[in-house]
């Protein structure tokens, strides 16, 4: 039996800024089991490296609760607890900015250790050894800089200092969307494996649909600070309910003629992601969805759940879920 | 394996600074800085034993060779009491850098870590106070402040000294907290910070070691500007006394002299000109070779 490692219940996170406050994350609700890896998927700007840099305590909610492993961590950062910090760990999307250009490789990854105290002086060069074996990389590495070593070797370095600390919670923040597509499989395959190896709890936050379908439990899609649909991997690419989901999932680029036959019927994608400081009302998605009604450009809707495990936020669906309960009601 | 491992490592340094040796000689005037600054550091360092005569930088009175123009003896001639002016340059050198290299002692630690500080808690309080304040001195200009503190206090080099401190830390917290202010939001301070390091650590250990290079270059150009100060104040009287050979000094003894006598002006004013260049051009060729390096 998996339990929740993490719930994250209506989280807000605003920026002021000076042309008005952006909603990065408006309300934002979903829960990860222990073990699973749960892929965040959205447009540029739709906030989900806002919810992985808020998860990880870079931001301070403004509203909403975060629990992780029963303990409430939506508080003020610098009060989060060391081992909480431990437990909790990030690998950013560009590697080139994420490891110190001035600090050795060894460094970068005797930092953790001995910020947790994790081994005592003599160990910690036989735990670099360790860490960079578990990566994949040659043990002379420790000695090279950051600039010397290419970007996929830099990411299986952001990667080691992610796991320095044996944390249990990983937060994948576009691990491989700064690197060549050659590089990007070695580096999923790595995590899937250290995943398993090491009983790791991933959110995997990415723009890369049709790679979710192969590595994530479930998918969450973001659209403008907001979760739109939640479901589990087969079943949201099997059975895609938000007209977003089926306008991203149409424009998955395929090869052969029967992957075509696969994809939901084509949706042209109209418009562009709406700023976030400038909400439409309603839905808002409504501007740019095919199956837009007057009701959704003045009333946003809930979230509703439709099947097991299987959440979205749409008027469509919302209508369904009430016409299902009352025909119940009269059995 | 290990040790193997640290020789390629250290051969790797020895390589990287070839390459930035070889990217500097590239710039010919950063080779005559580099040159000058490396002449004067040692004609100031060996002054006893290079000066023709060392006796001349005190209190010495020779009438019989007095005002004499330059000659063999006297490469660049005498003053009015006899003294050699190539000793006293050399001696004058001393003070110069002296004067710039406590200066900077002084100013660059300060001025670095509350830049570094402002700059990582940019937005919060502990900036506004240490910038603010850092305003606040940056508007009265050196020399004036300087001027002001010798004549109240007793005119010397000391005096001096602390006076040009004074002045010049806020450039250094100004240089820093542009770069600390951007560094903070880079991802590694941002990883530093999840995985719980210390504030120590990240100011010192993570953002300081990116804003070497732009303070290097600045401390060089500085040299060159504390220096002139230091001969600006000598110049008025207020810096170096009689009769130990200040270069400004030097200047303002010989001026009255002029033109008649011109080499006891001439000489030491070129040798405030070749260190303040020199300073500078060094300064340049660090800049322009950091700039290609930090790609």
């Amino acid at each position: 039996m998996t339990e929740e490692i993490l719930t994250v219940k209506d989280l807000k996170k605003y920026f002021l800024t000076s042309r008005g406050t952006v909603k990065a994350v408006d309300g934002v609700t979903f829960s990860i089991k222990e073990g699973e890896m749960l892929g965040l998927v959205g447009e540029s700007g739709s906030g989900k490296s806002t919810v992985a840099y808020t998860l990880v305590g870079i931001y301070q909610p403004t509203a909403g609760e975060i629990t992780f492993k029963g303990q409430d961590i939506g508080k003020d950062f610098s009060k989060r607890l060391k081992p909480l910090k431990k437990d909790i760990q990030i690998v950013f999307q560009d590697p080139g900015s994420s490891l110190n250009p001035r600090r050795s490789i060894k460094q970068i990854l005797e930092l953790p250790l001995k910020v947790h105290h994790i081994s005592s002086n003599k160990g910690i060069i036989e735990q670099v050894a360790k860490l960079l074996e578990m990566v994949e990389l040659p043990l002379d590495y420790q000695y090279k800089y950051p600039q010397a070593i290419g970007g996929g070797e830099k990411q299986m370095v952001a990667v080691a200092r992610a796991l320095a600390t044996n944390p249990s919670f990983v937060v994948l923040d576009e691990p491989t969307s700064a690197l060549d597509v050659s590089v990007q499989a070695k580096i999923i395959n790595l995590l899937m494996r250290l995943q398993q190896r090491l009983n790791l709890t991933y959110l995997f936050i990415t723009h890369d649909l049709s790679l979710m379908r192969n590595v994530a439990t479930r998918v969450a899609i973001m659209y403008l600070g907001k979760m739109c649909e939640v479901a589990c991997t087969s079943e949201f690419f099997q059975n895609p309910l938000h007209p977003y989901t089926q306008m991203l999932l149409s424009s998955i680029p395929v090869v052969s003629d029967e992957e075509e036959m696969l994809k939901p019927k084509k949706i042209l994608s109209r418009g562009e992601i709406p700023s976030p400081v400038n909400v439409p009302p309603g839905c808002s998605f409504h501007l740019r969805c095919p199956e837009g009604m007057e009701l959704c450009s003045q009333v946003d809707p809930g979230m509703v759940e439709v099947g097991e495990e299987h959440t979205v936020r749409c008027h469509l669906f919302q209508g369904a879920k009430i016409a299902a309960s009352t025909s119940q009601g009269e059995e | 394996m290990e040790r193997s491992a640290h020789a390629t490592f250290w051969s790797r340094k020895l390589e990287g600074f070839g390459r930035g040796w070889y990217k500097f000689s590239r710039n010919p005037l950063s080779i005559i800085g580099l040159i000058a600054v490396l002449l004067v550091s040692f004609l100031a360092t060996f002054a006893p034993f290079v000066a023709p005569y060392p006796k001349h930088a005190g209190v010495f009175v020779n009438f019989a060779e007095a005002s004499q123009p330059p000659s063999l003896r006297h490469l660049f001639g005498t003053d009015v009491v006899g003294r050699d002016i190539l000793s006293r340059i050399f001696f004058g050198f001393r003070f110069s850098l002296m004067l710039g290299v406590v200066v900077l002692t002084l100013v660059v630690p300060p001025g670095v870590i509350l830049g570094l500080t402002a700059g990582y808690f940019k937005g919060t309080w502990i900036d506004t106070v240490i910038m603010r304040i850092t305003d606040i001195f940056v508007a009265v200009p050196p020399l004036i402040l300087a001027l002001a503190i010798c004549s109240v206090l007793s005119p010397n080099i000391f005096h001096a000294m602390i006076a040009v401190s004074l002045m010049w830390w806020p450039w250094y917290t100004r240089l820093v907290y542009g770069l600390s202010s951007s560094l903070r939001n880079e991802f590694f301070v941002q990883a530093a910070e999840v995985t719980g390091a210390s504030r120590l650590h990240i100011l010192f250990k993570e953002i300081l070691p990116n804003c070497l290079s732009p303070i290097f270059t600045k401390m060089s150009l500085d040299m060159g500007w504390v220096i002139l100060i230091g001969a600006s104040l000598s110049f008025v009287g207020l810096g170096v006394q009689p009769p130990k050979p200040g270069l400004g000094t030097m200047v303002a003894d010989g001026r009255i002299y002029m033109p008649d006598q011109w080499w006891i002006t001439v000489f030491p004013a070129f040798a405030i000109m070749l260190v303040v260049l020199g300073f500078n051009l060094l300064g340049d060729g660090l800049r322009d070779l950091f700039a290609v390096e930090e790609v």
